[in-house]
């Protein structure tokens, strides 16, 4: 294939996936509520989005929400990955087994599954339904990273510390967790865009009591296209690209 | 101390796992085996009724039309993901990492966000339609939002780069003599596409498409966004039954029969690749 038609085509690709984004910045600049045609630069959607008190309750939400969630997976996730690379221990393989089919179930089977599970025991569905459905569908990702990043440390390094005298909690702060360090950071930035994103499993197990961001932008945008939402979307996407940024800088300088 | 340390690991993995995941399909299965009841979730009389329901020519028409859009868009995933992933792969490597960077920067953000893009391009006074009719390519603006084709393109946006990375992956470890061993024995490009290139990729072109077929089978929120009102998807479906008809034990049949619809595919990919997919491909 020649230079020019690989180029032209990863262009093209490249067009498919900006082109909706960047209408959307765009026009979110754009001083008319309706119309498509320009009618001059405006900052005032992102005055309205910014003095929206709802909106910034659901930003909040959202944002513990996938704080907690991150700590508590990577918690768990961590200490899994860990007890998977080094003990054998029985029932190994039931967890390897339920790992692998929470990571392959469709959102939506995962999502019935724990509302019906919550509506059964009278768990109501707010923080703590929501909590617990995204530490679940986090924790086997944490496992995956951290694994395989668990694979490359030397096991004499445990035996040798061991025999120096030091205690199990001991390896796993001094030994394991600055090893583990860069795909402790990648699992985390990980687990907090899920959770921060997710929508599939959020739409069955939250509340009217405590609405989440993705939520509200599917209810706004299920009744129709808005100037207040484009706004909204704009300043989330400049969140995402400087989050990427930052992530993208920090684990260049891990590896240094 | 050791026998401590593991213990309270293993248990806590094993403990949250099993109550959240294990339990709560176990609770699942049962529920789509017992009767409906307007009052309460299920009542406890086993019927086999909610499975004989899917069968209904309603349903059934529904079922139908989902796997026909899942497999549009693994098709359109394909056809545009293949020639990427295999451009990208040819690439000097430092190239090739910002290519990747670019393809997977706008998928940090929300898909809702993304579908919300999307439907703002498609409709009738969009910029598609200011942009077709400026060119003189169409006389009336086209009616794309709230049809199949725009749930179609929505969902190929929002997949291809589960379509694009396990072939990258694939080809990304070709051993590039080979292509230089066939040229040399006299193949036209085309022979060694379709019979080098193609079949030593099929590992990667068999994940992806498993990667994008059930998502497109099962993501109800961009046919809400984007197909208008009409239960266009299986994810629709199990969706009315737990919000509108209030249905649960049908919803929990047809996430059951989604499951095996998955465990089916899955056993299908190992067949064919006689190996196990690896936890990274599918992260």
């Amino acid at each position: 294939m020649k230079r020019s038609l690989r180029v032209g085509y990863l262009a093209l690709i490249y067009l498919f996936l900006y082109i909706p984004i960047g209408t959307l910045i765009v026009y979110s600049f754009n001083n008319a509520v309706f119309s498509m045609l320009w009618h001059g630069f405006t900052l005032n959607w992102y005055r309205v989005v910014l003095q929206d008190g709802s909106l910034w309750i659901a930003v909040w939400h959202s944002f513990y929400l996938a704080i907690a969630a991150t700590a508590s997976a990577l918690f768990i996730g961590t200490l899994a990955a860990i007890s998977l690379y080094r003990y054998r221990f029985r029932g190994k393989n039931l967890l390897q087994g339920l790992l692998f089919i929470i990571i392959i179930t469709p959102d939506i089977v995962l999502g019935i599954a724990l509302l019906i599970l919550f509506s059964l025991s009278g768990l109501s569905l707010g923080f703590w339904s929501l909590y617990i459905a995204h530490v679940t569908f986090c924790i086997p990702f944490v496992v995956v990273i951290v694994y395989s990043r668990a694979k490359s440390i030397d096991p004499n390094i445990f035996a040798a510390a061991s025999d120096l005298g030091a205690s199990e909690l001991k390896i796993f702060w001094d030994i394991i967790v600055p090893i583990l360090l860069p795909a402790l950071i990648s699992g985390a930035l990980l687990c907090f865009a899920l959770s921060f994103d997710d929508i599939v499993i959020s739409f069955f197990v939250s509340g009217p009591g405590f609405e989440i961001l993705p939520i509200k932008i599917f209810g706004l945008a299920r009744l129709g296209v808005n100037v207040e939402l484009n706004a909204l979307c704009s300043l989330l996407f400049a969140l995402t690209l400087v989050l990427v940024c930052l992530s993208q800088w920090v684990t260049r300088r891990k590896t240094i | 101390m050791k026998h401590k340390f593991q213990y309270f690991s293993v248990g806590l993995i094993t403990a949250w796992l099993c109550l959240f995941g294990l339990l709560s399909f176990l609770v699942m299965l049962t529920i789509s085996f017992l009767q409906h009841d307007l009052d309460r979730i299920a009542v406890w009389h086993f019927t086999l009724q909610n499975y004989i329901d899917l069968f209904d020519p309603i349903f059934f028409k529904i079922f139908l039309k989902s796997f026909y859009i899942a497999f549009l868009v693994t098709a359109g995933c394909l056809l545009l993901g293949y020639p990427f992933a295999y451009i990208v792969s040819r690439l000097p490597e430092k190239v090739q990492n910002l290519a990747l960077l670019l393809l997977l920067l706008p998928f940090w953000t929300s898909s809702v966000v993304r579908t919300y893009a999307m439907m703002s391009l498609l409709k009738t006074k969009g910029l598609l339609n200011a942009a077709l009719l400026s060119m003189g390519l169409i006389h009336e603006p086209l009616q794309i939002l709230f049809t199949n084709t725009a749930v179609s393109i929505g969902l190929i946006y929002n997949l291809l780069p589960f379509m694009i990375l396990p072939i990258y992956v694939n080809l990304e470890r070709f051993d590039v003599s080979l292509i230089e061993a066939a040229k040399d024995l006299g193949a036209k490009y085309t022979t060694i596409f379709r019979k080098v290139i193609i079949p030593l990729s099929m590992p990667g072109i068999l994940g992806g498409c498993t990667l994008v077929f059930l998502p497109a089978m099962t993501l109800f929120f961009i046919s809400d966004l984007l197909g208008g009102a009409k239960a266009l998807l299986l994810g629709n479906l199990i969706e009315d039954q737990f919000l509108m008809a209030n249905n649960w034990p049908r919803g929990a049949a047809t996430s059951v029969l989604l499951t095996v619809l998955m465990a089916i595919g899955l056993l299908l990919y190992w067949s064919k690749t006689n190996k196990r997919v690896d936890y990274e491909a599918v992260t």
